[in-house]
């Protein structure tokens, strides 16, 4: 059975939907396009983060790579480039994620498998050779490690010559969704939490239009959550921050403006728009309202999108070109500022060339073919689009008022509290197999895997899949070696030494981490050290 | 459901599930182990970022029948080699132990690396979207072959 024959259709988070939406229908609901809706760039920005939306400025085409050494990438990025991409942004394998060097025994067979790998400042300065890191914006996606990451970059473009108040960009930065979300945890929550803070109040204070945080709900949702889900649990982590930085002594109007966000897109079409639209006015209205923000810039959200791999089916890949056409044409309506189409290909292996060329082309036909980009929100006040985002927003704060609940009124001790007991987790585990059971079972029809025509389709055939180069790893390990062997040992232990005397002292670890990297200090020596002093997390397995 | 003497070991399935490496992608494995278990099989999810080892070790002692590891990092034509060694050290498979444990590895596997894990000594490829109810299947119709 198809959805669409389905006689009690749902959203894919389960919202229920009416057989007609009719604009009397929104009238006697209470749906007031004065508070709820507003003008485009005026709170509560439902309707868009700026006035004009794409007529003034096109989203940024972001396509995100990493893989095998910098060297590798940095070639990549000059091909993104000069393929029409205008902002750049960096897988880092798992070994850097989870805070490891590339010669731990742990990291075998990952060093740059999934993402690059970097282990030294200078391999962050060769991943942006030739790159002008004043025009270029970079996002580093990273987040336990990314107070280490930030610093080699940071220490490289003061090498370059580049001022820090030049450099416009993002660092993920998002210590708490990595345990229920991403997984490449590295530390513990509070001591994870506190890195994130140290990286608020360093940049806020030395790098001004560094985007401090992607608070992301990519992730979450790749891990199973439902937009609901997503949406509640990305806010929940934003409050989380925010609340964490005013404890520190800095003003919500200082920081806030620099915070930033990252979503998923998925198959259900409105109810990712109004999922977008819906984050929009729920943060607005709670920076305003409980966070006491004065400057709209504080209370506007702006987000990266990235198109679901998970989304993606191995049968008929070619098929996944139109998926992620319509999950980008999604995101566009819902007012994203910058976006990546996933590859078609990325069911078997991470995107050949090919395919990236193929996401570049779907952004650039939205933008210049589509019309969709003339005039902010086109489908805004459509009754079924108001009526969803209205339900999206009370379904997720339902979530956030549980949430809330749990830190007796702190959405930072809640947080910290529903991710340790494992609610957050097990509340997406069990969204994530509800799913799949409506896949499994035919509820839910995905083309190629469970039509009654899927015995049709055919698998990767003749793709030519990016082929990974083992070798890759060897040169990273040499490269690291070479790096340690050159280094004065005396200085390196020296700050490492300063480091720990930082994190005891509960001073804010940036100022010696940047010392420690200038001396060759690897992220993996740094990211040991605070383990020592702060302890693992081991994932509690939730299922 | 899987009954007791479907196994012939006269307990119900028992699986073990891990991840190797420093990957962090679990939904799929999790999803697997909700469905085994509704299935009627006793399921020990012992995490992420084990080794081989480890995996090995915690199967002996738990005395699984089915040893089930996720990778969606690309890294399976490095790690499953280590694991079906370490299955063979520890006894559980290979000359010398008393039954093969079934091994299966599920994840973001590429068409043409199937029948090189097989050659290795993986029972059972999964690639991301297979369906739950085929692992059932599949554990099922293998237990039952061997206790014959």
């Amino acid at each position: 059975m198809s959805s669409t024959s389905n006689e009690n259709p749902r959203t894919l988070s389960g919202l229920p939907i009416e057989p007609l939406y009719t604009p009397a229908g929104l009238d006697t609901s209470g749906f007031d396009p004065a508070t709820d809706l507003g003008i485009p760039g005026e709170f509560p920005f439902t309707r868009g983060a700026y006035p004009t939306m794409y007529r003034g400025r096109l989203w940024t085409r972001r396509q995100i790579a990493g893989f095998g050494t910098a060297r590798a990438t940095n070639e990549r990025y000059r091909f993104l480039l000069a393929h029409g991409q205008t902002g750049l942004s960096t897988d880092f394998d798992h070994p850097t994620l989870t805070g490891y060097d590339s010669d731990h025994e742990l990291a075998e067979g990952e060093v740059g498998r999934l993402g690059v790998a970097i282990d030294t400042a200078a391999d962050m300065g060769e991943l942006f050779d030739g790159i002008p890191l004043d025009q270029a914006s970079v996002s580093l996606t990273i987040n336990h490690p990314a107070i280490v990451l930030l610093a080699m970059f940071l220490h490289n473009a003061e090498r370059r010559g580049t001022p820090w108040s030049a450099l416009r960009g993002t660092v993920q930065n998002d210590s708490l969704k990595e345990f229920h979300g991403q997984k490449t945890f590295a530390l513990p929550p509070a001591p994870a939490l506190r890195l994130t803070t140290d990286v608020v109040e360093f940049c806020t204070k030395h790098v001004p239009n560094w985007y401090t945080i992607s608070i992301s709900g990519y992730h979450t949702r790749e891990a199973g959550s439902d937009a609901v889900q997503e949406l509640a649990f990305t806010v929940a982590q934003g409050m989380a921050y925010v609340e964490s930085a005013m404890r520190r002594g800095l003003a919500v109007d200082e920081f806030a403006s620099r915070l930033s966000h990252f979503f998923g897109v998925h198959n259900d079409f409105f109810e990712e728009i109004a999922k977008f639209r819906a984050a929009r006015r729920m943060w607005a209205r709670l920076m305003r309202d409980r966070y006491g923000a004065k400057r709209p810039e504080s209370m506007r959200m702006r987000f990266h999108t990235q198109t679901l791999g998970s989304t993606l089916v191995r049968q008929d890949p070619l098929n996944n070109i139109l998926r992620g056409g319509l999950q980008a044409l999604a995101a566009v309506l819902g007012g994203t500022q910058s976006l990546h189409v996933s590859g078609y290909d990325e069911a078997y292996d991470i995107p050949s060339e090919e395919a990236m060329r193929i996401s570049l082309a779907t952004q650039m036909i939205l933008a210049d073919e589509s019309g969709v980009a003339a005039t902010p929100d086109p489908l805004g006040g459509s009754a079924y689009l108001e009526a969803l985002t209205n339900q999206l927003e009370e379904a997720a704060m339902a979530y956030i008022e549980r949430i809330d609940g749990m830190g007796n009124g702190s959405m930072l001790d809640g947080m910290l509290e529903a991710i340790g007991s494992g609610y957050i987790e097990s509340e997406i585990a069990q969204a994530s197999y509800r799913y799949q059971q409506r896949v499994e079972s035919g509820d839910y029809t995905i083309v190629g895997v469970n039509d009654e025509y899927s015995g049709d389709a055919s698998n990767a055939g003749s793709l030519e899949l990016f082929e990974f180069d083992y070798a890759e790893e060897e040169r990273q390990i040499e490269r690291l070696t070479t790096v340690r062997q050159a280094r004065s040992e005396s200085d390196a232990a020296a700050s490492l030494r300063d480091i720990v005397k930082t994190a005891q002292a509960d001073g804010n670890l940036m100022p010696p981490i940047l010392t420690a990297v200038a001396a060759g200090v690897t992220e993996g020596e740094i990211m040991g050290t605070l383990r020592n002093e702060w302890g693992e997390y081991v994932d509690p397995g939730v299922f | 459901m899987i009954s007791a003497a479907e196994t012939g070991t006269g307990h119900p399935p028992r699986v073990l599930l891990a991840k190797l490496g420093l990957d962090g992608h679990d939904r799929g494995v999790k999803v697997i182990a909700r469905a085994l278990r509704d299935a009627g099989m006793e399921v020990v999810y012992l995490g992420m970022r084990v080794t081989a080892d480890q995996v090995a070790a915690a199967a002996a002692q738990e005395d699984v029948d089915v040893v089930g590891i996720s990778v969606l990092s690309g890294a399976h034509m490095r790690l499953m080699p280590r694991m079906v060694d370490a299955l063979e050290r520890h006894g559980l498979r290979g000359a010398g132990a008393e039954g093969d444990v079934l091994l299966l590895v599920g994840g973001t596997i590429p068409d043409s690396d199937v029948e090189p894990l097989q050659q290795m000594g993986v029972d059972g490829v999964f690639p991301v979207g297979t369906f739950t109810a085929q692992m059932v299947d599949f554990i099922r119709a293998g237990l039952s072959r061997e206790a014959r």
